[in-house]
């Protein structure tokens, strides 16, 4: 409502889960032992996947390259640990598909030593050679996405980059990655923001920290070098303010046009677990090894924030750990975006931000479903400001055409908060993503008539 | 361990606690209070009229599920709101077979020809009350007083008048604050109404306690605050203006808000959500027309009471407030329908 539209710091809507964060938010991170054997799927990112440029029985060295990239959006995979290419074969991926990949066995006894490559210097070096730094060292963006992130920091011809916004937001329950992050490597982050305003030639950086967070806030602002144009600026917890709209919103006010980037009004968007990675592995010239991740939920013996070796498979984290015999399912990401895991022989990739294990009775699963009452929780709470309550309901009828020619369902980004909130429990956002598929499929098809 | 095969769902893997079945059974309890009050108030006479209304409604909603081979659908308590409803909003002594019509043709006519729950225009339990105010236009106008010395041991001869026959009254008095106002011109004290010392329909004579329930329901999130809210503010104001106008001619403002069915009606009536907008700004208008035409029925109308009608009129026309009153959706110029 217009009239009501006073407060600034935020965007519309959204909603508040209960934030879960304090029994790992105190907790230093921990470097997790490395697995006997790490398995690499070559389609872990947004993009072509990685092209494997070994082969069986090779030994390699920790950080030596794997797989280049496959195409401009496409990184390169670099070696988690010192070992020996034992296999070359299809490996399942979150989503279920399946991916060629690689199996690395460890050397038992190696001091896992990491490479170095060619340092690049933030301060000589041009956008164009930072750039190709970060694709090199096969940066993608850890908030989840995985979208390669040199690709993201490309300013466009003819726009301009005014705002670099650094999302230290982490909106998702559970998660505390990021908050260690900002907490225990504050200079990384630094290091990391020269990096991204030389390559987008910005003149200004705000780090977005959600107020649960204020340790994390009042740290980064005691250390921002006095050469560094850095304010933080502390938002309101909400959820889906991790989102890259949403941010954008709350810090400068601005709308972004639906089906556009951030950069349509002058603004980047950079995790700040991925801008520690920049600022710690382009001085050194190196490649992605491993990241953080939470491991929590009420399943879990030893929950924490772990350093784990990308390609760990998901049981070996699971059997370090601990976990209840009841478990019952598995996430990979938050609670309210991620991913439930058919198995537990998947493995942990760039883009894996946590890993959370619910037992039978956390599983909070009504199995009824009531009508829509029309009670307007949903519609409160989509921060699209779309009508969840009408696409629910067109979607039961299947006319998913109508729900994206006259209710936008296109800008719906699943952010799952009409889900969260409908007291009749209708799977809402489960019905979207389908929607979105098929009009995206029917378009492609129309597309090809057309064409032909 | 780690053998056992795992549940997938889909995200979000967290929902907010709070289902339509635990709304609708807490607007049943917030409803008890005042079927408590009810019959302390009017005695046996309220508990049978309630009773049969709530029990019919209920009845019905279980056989046509049966009749149409669905599961039944008894047990999300909206068939118990609707009858509760319907009961408090009869007269104590209203004859028992016109109740036991009125809870077939709330759930029949009010909300199953629509689709059930969730598809009803009208609020099912008005929908009852206003064809048995056609239909039985006597009974349902002939109150009843209150706090009667025997109303725990004598019921009255109307309530158990056979199918089809003309009722007998035996203590016709009782007219309400309202009639009594229009009519004849007695106002009513401020605490009487307040408090429930007055005649009218079984569940509508103590504001406080229906207030009290409203709250409640407010305070633990399962009822809109925007629509008591609006109708009671709209209706307040209305009558503050035609009272500072003329004081001789009109009731104060505060009578208007405590008397009769305003209170019921805009605390559990006006709120049924099905019938209702979506929007917020659509339930401050929504509101704002309940409580407008509620008083102009009540003063320039030929009945002494507007309520029911103003607010089944409302019912009709929150679709196309619906329409009207679009959100922009983010990133656009596009505002998207909200039906
Ligand atoms: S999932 Fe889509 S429709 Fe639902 S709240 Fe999020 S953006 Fe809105
Ligand atoms: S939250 Fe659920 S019940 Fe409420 S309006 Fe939306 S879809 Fe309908």
């Amino acid at each position: 409502m217009a009239f009501f539209n006073f407060h600034k710091n935020t965007f519309k809507h959204g909603i508040h889960p209960p934030e879960s964060k304090d029994e790992t938010n105190g907790l230093p991170i921990k470097q997790f032992p490395f697995p006997p054997v790490i398995i690499l799927p070559m389609a872990q990112h947004i993009g072509a996947p990685s092209q494997i440029i070994v082969r069986e029985g090779q030994e390699v060295h920790r950080g030596q390259l794997l797989a280049k990239a496959g195409g401009y959006v496409s990184v390169p995979i670099h070696a988690p640990v010192s070992g020996t290419i034992r296999k070359i074969a299809n490996v399942p991926t979150i989503l279920g598909k399946m991916s060629t990949g690689i199996f690395l066995e460890a050397f038992p006894f190696s001091t896992q030593e990491v490479l170095e490559g060619n340092p690049i210097n933030p301060d000589t070096s041009t956008p164009e050679e930072i750039l190709q730094g970060i694709q090199d060292a096969g940066i993608v963006g850890l908030g989840g996405a995985a979208f390669p992130t040199h690709v993201k920091l490309k300013v466009p011809e003819g726009k301009k980059c005014e705002t670099l916004i650094i999302n230290g937001i982490e909106c998702e329950p559970y998660l505390t990655t990021d908050h260690r992050v900002m907490l225990e490597q504050e200079n990384d982050i630094f290091t990391g923001i020269k990096y991204l305003l030389k390559a987008t030639g910005t003149q200004r950086v705000i780090i977005g920290i959600e107020a649960n967070k204020r340790d994390a806030a009042n740290h980064l602002k005691k250390h921002i070098p006095k050469d560094l144009p850095v304010s933080v600026r502390v938002l309101p917890v909400k959820y889906p303010q991790g989102a890259e709209k949403m941010l954008v919103t709350a810090i400068l006010g601005k709308e972004i046009p639906s089906g556009k980037l951030p950069i349509e009004v002058g603004v980047v968007v950079v995790n700040v677990a991925t801008t520690a990675e920049i600022g710690r592995l382009l001085p050194h010239g190196q490649g992605i090894q491993e990241r953080v991740i939470t491991i929590a939920g009420p399943g879990v013996k030893k929950k924490g924030n772990y350093t784990i070796p990308i390609g760990t498979p998901l049981r070996f984290v699971l059997e370090q750990v601990g976990v209840d015999e009841e478990i019952s399912e598995v996430y990979m990401g938050g609670p309210m975006m991620g991913v439930a895991v058919s198995n537990l022989d998947i493995s942990i990739v760039k883009g894996t931000s946590g890993i959370l294990v619910f037992t039978k009775k956390d599983v909070s699963r009504t199995p009824k479903t009531y009508p829509c009452i029309k009670c307007g929780a949903c519609v409160d709470a989509c921060p699209i400001l779309l009508n969840p309550s009408k696409l629910g309901i067109l979607a039961k009828f299947e006319a998913y055409n109508e729900m994206a020619s006259d209710f936008n369902l296109m800008d719906c980004f699943e952010c799952g908060s009409c889900t969260y909130v409908c007291p009749s429990h209708i799977p809402l956002v489960q019905y979207f993503r389908l929607a979105k598929r098929i009009v995206r499929k029917r378009e492609a098809e129309k597309k090809e008539k057309v064409d032909a | 361990m780690l053998k056992k095969t795992l549940d997938i769902s889909s995200s979000p893997h967290i929902v907010k606690g709070r289902s339509t079945e635990d709304i609708m059974k807490n607007v049943v309890w917030a409803l008890l209070p005042v079927v408590f009050f009810s019959i302390y108030s009017f005695g046996l006479n309220a508990l049978f009229v309630i009773f049969t209304a709530t029990f019919t409604s209920v009845l019905t909603e279980h056989f046509l599920c049966n009749l149409s081979k669905k599961e039944t659908t008894v047990n999300d308590y909206s068939a118990v709101i609707t009858g509760l409803l319907l009961g408090l909003s009869l007269p104590p002594s209203f004859p028992l077979w016109m109740a036991f019509v009125g809870g077939i043709i709330g759930i029949a006519l009010g909300k199953y020809i629509f689709g059930g729950l969730g598809y009803n225009v009208f609020n099912p339990a008005l929908v009852a009350r206003a064809v048995l105010q056609a239909a039985f236009p006597v009974a349902i106008t002939t109150w009843h007083p209150a706090f009667l010395a025997n109303r725990f041991s004598t019921i009255s001869g109307s309530i158990y008048t056979w199918p089809f026959m003309e009722p007998q009254y035996d203590a016709v008095s009782g007219a309400t604050p309202l009639s009594a106002f229009k009519f004849d011109g007695i106002t009513t004290s401020t605490a009487e109404l307040a408090f429930g010392q007055i005649s009218g329909s079984t569940g509508e004579t103590c504001a406080i306690i229906i207030a009290l329930g409203g709250i409640y329901l407010i305070a633990r999130n399962m009822m809109s605050w925007r629509i008591p809210v609006a109708v009671l503010l709209s209706a307040f104001l209305l009558s503050g203006v035609l009272y500072l106008f003329n004081s001789e001619l009109y009731p104060s403002p505060v009578f208007m808000l405590l008397s009769g069915g305003l209170m019921l009606g805009a605390v559990y009536m006006a709120t049924d959500m099905v019938s209702s907008p979506i929007t917020p700004l659509g339930l401050w208008i929504y509101g704002g027309i309940i409580g407008i035409l509620t008083i102009v029925i009540r003063i320039w109308g030929g009945l002494s009471e507007g309520v029911m009608y103003s607010i089944l009129l409302a019912n009709a026309i929150s679709p196309h407030i619906d329409s009207v009153i679009k959100n922009r959706v983010y990133g656009t110029k596009r505002k998207v329908k909200a039906v």
